[in-house]
């Protein structure tokens, strides 16, 4: 069914390559359902100031470049100006010799082999033997000052044997003489998956409408405003601190035990506040572990600071996806078969490049029914910075793809967009084709949102000359089933500690990364012990302290760390619940928490408050503190790769965009974007509508603005940000959101995922919208103006020659 | 090694402040490295994403490429500046009640640009909001959440010019306390 030429054969139901020889039972799945722990919901769904806003609205928030150690060196990379060469020889003589300089490191002291998939390490924390792209790191200098750093980069000497390189990735999949690595099994094939499910080219054939184009989504960049920035400190006691904007920590605390050769428990790795990520800061990174080494080899506190050129070539952002797609319909607006072809580009590494070339077909099979699907995607290694998971993962490009797809077939059968939609609704508790388990949907209810609040009905195809309305749809993962490594821990662990002032602090091993996690889980611990927000502090992402958590990447954290928390929570309420009524001589059950006090439901006059709870508590039993965990339950396709894409709840949207096309100037307007995401229930609604806001955001960034490529040197054409345009306050369309709460049975009180969804739909909405308006089909993103008054002129022509056909006949 | 120090005499959040930096510092560097003011930030260093402005007279500007020897003979106001013994800044509140701040590490330099486009005028109207954040980079928000706050603190202002306190509207619902208050 597949072939997969790069991963071990995993099985089918659990991960295997279980090296322990105990089989210890897996962790087990412990969900609370959707209802309140009390009367009724105090905290969860209201309107909160995040935990940390203050703090970084008066700048007191302390992002890792804001840290300053006693002593501290500045490093700095040396990088490739090759996209493709051998090394022959490194000199760090000179550099060594300069005043100011006091550790220089070269590939050769760190060769272990890194990567965040561990099937596929395919990278070392400085080149060893060949770089792969133009600013691969090739050596990194600690010195006094960033200014005696850079000089003393100029003095590095590497002898480089050129060799030809490949940026085009149909060109790498063909070539047999030119390998980007050498050592790797299928030339410049970094994985290749083809599955298929039911009788797709049967069923296509059967179809009353086929329609079959090309697609190409072009790769973006996560740009966020802080870039990449690592602190290490080696102390005299011989553990390694690294401070680092990373959204993985737990991972890099591996990897950097691996590389460094270091005993994991000598290693701490904590996350700072964070300046935005979007799946940019999920791999390991070059700069983490060149910070520690320096750090260790001159004794003294280091820091890389990323510039922003250094940034876009660092890069790991959305695979460029060259995509066939084929799609069959029935007159009655039923889905029968949807194939694609897809080739993806990669660039110089791995990275999450496994997961992506899956995500790319496993992530497609809803909201919409599809009966028959096939998919075949490659992914091939290029002369180029390496790509990796960028906001929606793998699945946004070909969800552009079907989108626009569904819209053409929809015209062919002379059906409304929505309409077709709705047809083709996957509904609640039902499995998708291939064998994803589809708990809460509520996609029906998202059309019906944006479907109103845009007035579709009434104004779709009434807004006049070059104006239009476009829909589409979505579905995501709320974490995902198997963790990275095979094990058979947790996903996600909270403990708390309980003061007798009544202050109750989590620790939480989950990164915030401005998304609010933080804030999610001091809601839920305050919900749960019946406290204020305010007496509740969250210490978070410190290896040290806080329990393992995988990290803030494929959506997983609201939804695990969320019932960890609860988990965590219930357990201490249910003490604190026991002794009060011991102490007050009453049934545990009359016992309620709410509001910074405990009372008696039937008693209201007796009371007490948190802290004094906490204290009667303290005395009866022990020193007060609770741990809880999540771990996934077994789920997945029974096949090879079936557990790739299986997530304990998705969640859906739909978007619908209105454009204005200015067929003079070939520039697209887009004034409105509604969106509407089933997020199961929003435990925080300001965050959620944040996340769909910004969701919409990014997309329209990478409709039109957005590109991020190399030129015919290999250089990044616009590694800055006024070249690489992301929207700003004055190009951005009202975003809309609206949410919907299909409460999951298995989300902590009903939640799932609101950080990634709501980007899907938003290209493809627009790509629909734009044929509403002027009847073009733009399939290759970006939508520059060039393209668009090439699309007009094709339209034009083939009006005239259609007409003048007529007039002939 | 290290250029040669140049004495500046600046004038930060309200004091006078004697610095020595290289003379090509920015008053980013100097802020950043030699007052500890780490809430102004680095995004790019070259004026592209305004996470660095800070108010000079009133006015924003980009520190990461004004030289901090230009600043000298003019008050500087930065995020830290905002903040006095009477409490945070409107702008600084509202960004937080608005639920405008996700990384937050575009905010100090939004917060400045905003104040700066109040102080010119203090009931701007969203497009004039909108003009006035346009060099300001944020990454996360899709900038809804920060027009709502900019125009939550012009309500608020216009509250408290008629004589009513500087209302911000929507303040998190207190959990109620339970009636009673005797321990048994």
């Amino acid at each position: 069914m597949s072939s997969s030429p790069s991963r071990p054969q995993s099985g089918g139901k659990a991960p295997a390559d279980r090296a322990d020889p105990l089989q210890h039972a897996r962790s087990p799945n412990r969900t609370f359902g959707p209802q309140s722990p009390g009367d009724r919901f105090e905290v969860i769904g209201r309107r909160m100031r995040k935990v940390d806003a203050a703090a970084k609205a008066t700048g007191e928030a302390q992002y890792t470049d804001d840290l300053v150690l006693p002593g501290m060196l500045h490093g700095k990379t040396l990088r490739s100006p090759h996209p493709h060469a051998r090394i022959r020889r490194i000199d760090t003589t000179k550099a060594e010799a300069l005043d100011g300089v006091f550790g220089v490191v070269t590939g050769a002291e760190m060769p272990a082999r890194f990567g965040v998939i561990p099937w596929t390490p395919d990278e070392t924390a400085l080149a060893i033997d060949k770089v792969r792209f133009i600013g691969d790191p090739v050596a990194a200098v600690a010195a006094v000052d960033e200014e005696t750093a850079e000089r003393a980069l100029e003095l590095i000497e590497v002898d480089y044997e050129l060799l030809p390189p490949l940026y085009d990735p149909e060109a790498a999949l063909a070539s047999k003489d030119v390998l980007i690595h050498e050592g790797n099994k299928h030339g410049n094939v970094t994985k290749e998956v083809v599955l298929e499910f039911g009788d797709p080219s049967g069923a296509m054939a059967k179809s009353d409408f086929v329609v079959e184009d090309d697609y190409f989504f072009h790769g973006t960049a996560h740009a966020p405003i802080e870039t990449h920035v690592a602190l290490a400190r080696y102390g005299s006691d011989g553990v390694l601190t690294l401070w680092s904007a990373t959204q993985i920590p737990h991972y890099v605390h591996r990897e950097l035990a691996k590389v460094l050769d270091l005993p994991a428990p000598r290693i701490r790795v904590i996350q700072p506040h964070l300046g935005g990520a979007f799946g940019g800061k999920s791999d390991p990174f070059s700069l983490e572990f060149c910070a520690a080494r320096l750090a260790m080899k001159t004794r003294r506190p280091v820091k890389f600071l990323y510039t922003r050129e250094e940034e876009f070539y660092a890069h790991r952002g959305r695979h460029p996806m060259a995509m066939r797609f084929k799609s069959g319909m029935t007159k009655e607006g039923k889905l029968t078969s949807v194939e694609s072809r897809i080739l993806i580009d990669g660039g110089a590494y791995s990275s999450f490049g496994l997961v992506t070339t899956y995500y790319s077909g496993q992530l497609l099979t809803g909201p919409h029914q599809i009966p028959n699907y096939r998919f075949h995607s490659t992914r091939v290694f290029t002369n180029k910075p390496p790509c990796g998971p960028k906001r929606g993962h793998g699945s946004v490009q070909p969800r552009f793809a079907l989108e626009i797809q569904i819209d053409r077939l929809a015209e062919k059968a002379g059906l409304d967009p929505i309409e077709v939609r709705r047809r083709n609704f996957q509904g609640a508790n039902t499995t998708t084709v291939n064998g994803q388990r589809i708990t809460s949907n509520g996609f029906d209810q998202c059309l019906d949102q944006v479907e109103a609040a845009s007035g579709w009905k009434a104004r779709r195809g009434k807004l006049g000359r070059g104006r239009g309305l476009g829909v589409a749809g979505s579905m995501y993962i709320s974490g995902t089933n198997y963790c990275i490594y095979p094990n058979d821990m947790p996903q996600a662990g909270i403990q708390i500690k309980v003061d007798r002032s009544g202050l109750v602090t989590v620790f939480s091993g989950a990164s915030d990364i401005g998304q609010g996690s933080n804030s999610v889980v001091a809601y839920i611990v305050a919900e749960e012990l019946g406290m204020r927000v305010e007496d509740v502090r969250v210490v978070a992402a410190d290896s040290d302290l806080c329990p393992v958590d995988l990290g803030a990447y494929s959506s997983r954290i609201t939804f695990m760390v969320g019932n960890a928390a609860i988990h965590a929570a219930r357990k201490l309420r249910e003490q604190v619940q026991r002794c009060v009524a011991e102490e007050w001589g009453v049934d545990p059950k009359r016992v309620t928490m709410a509001g910074g006090f405990v009372f008696d439901r039937e008693e209201r006059a007796c009371v007490i408050s948190s802290a004094k709870a906490f204290q009667v508590a303290e005395a009866l039993l022990e020193t007060l503190g609770a741990t809880g965990s999540y771990n996934t339950p077994n789920l997945g396709g029974d096949y090879r790769g079936g557990t790739i894409g299986a997530s304990p709840a998705y969640s859906f949207t739909a978007c619908v965009a209105e454009v204005e096309v200015d067929e003079e100037t070939g520039i697209v307007a887009v004034p409105h974007v509604w969106t509407s995401h089933d997020c199961g229930r929003a435990l925080a609604p300001v965050l959620v509508e944040g996340q769909i806001e910004g969701s919409a955001y990014m997309g329209f960034g990478e409709v039109f603005l957005e590109h991020h490529d190399v030129n015919r040197f290999g250089l990044h054409a616009r590694p800055n940000l006024l070249d690489y345009t992301i929207p700003t306050s004055v190009d951005c369309p009202e975003f809309h959101a609206s949410i919907v709460e299909s409460l999951d049975p298995e989300g902590p009180y009903g939640a799932k995922e609101a950080g990634e969804g709501p980007l899907h739909p938003t290209i493809p909405a627009i790509a629909n919208a734009i044929h509403d308006a002027c009847g073009i089909w733009l399939t290759k993103l970006p939508f520059t103006p060039a393209k668009v008054l090439a699309a007009l002129q094709a339209r034009d022509a083939a009006r005239n020659g259609s007409h003048s056909n007529g007039e002939a006949r | 090694m290290a250029a040669s120090q140049k004495l500046l005499r600046l004038h930060v959040n309200g004091a006078p402040v004697e610095v020595a930096a290289p003379a090509h510092w920015t008053l980013l560097e100097v802020l950043r490295y030699r007052m500890g003011l780490t809430g102004s930030k680095q995004g790019c260093d070259k004026g592209d994403c305004g996470a660095c402005t800070v108010l000079l007279d009133g006015r924003a500007r980009l520190s990461c490429i004004t030289l901090a020897g230009d600043a000298v003979g003019h008050r500087v106001t930065t995020i830290e500046g905002l903040v006095t013994p009477e409490g945070l800044d409107i702008l600084q509140r509202t960004f937080d009640e608005a639920g405008a701040l996700q990384c937050g590490f575009c905010q100090p330099g939004m917060i400045l640009a905003a104040r700066a486009c109040l102080d010119r005028k203090p009931e701007a109207t969203r497009a004039e909001i909108k003009e006035a954040l346009a060099s300001n980079l944020c990454r996360c928000t899709g900038y809804t959440k920060i027009f709502e706050a900019v125009e939550m603190a012009v309500r608020a202002g216009k509250a408290a010019h008629v004589g009513g306190p500087a209302a911000i509207t929507g303040a998190p619902a207190a959990a109620p306390a339970p009636a009673g208050g005797a321990r048994r």
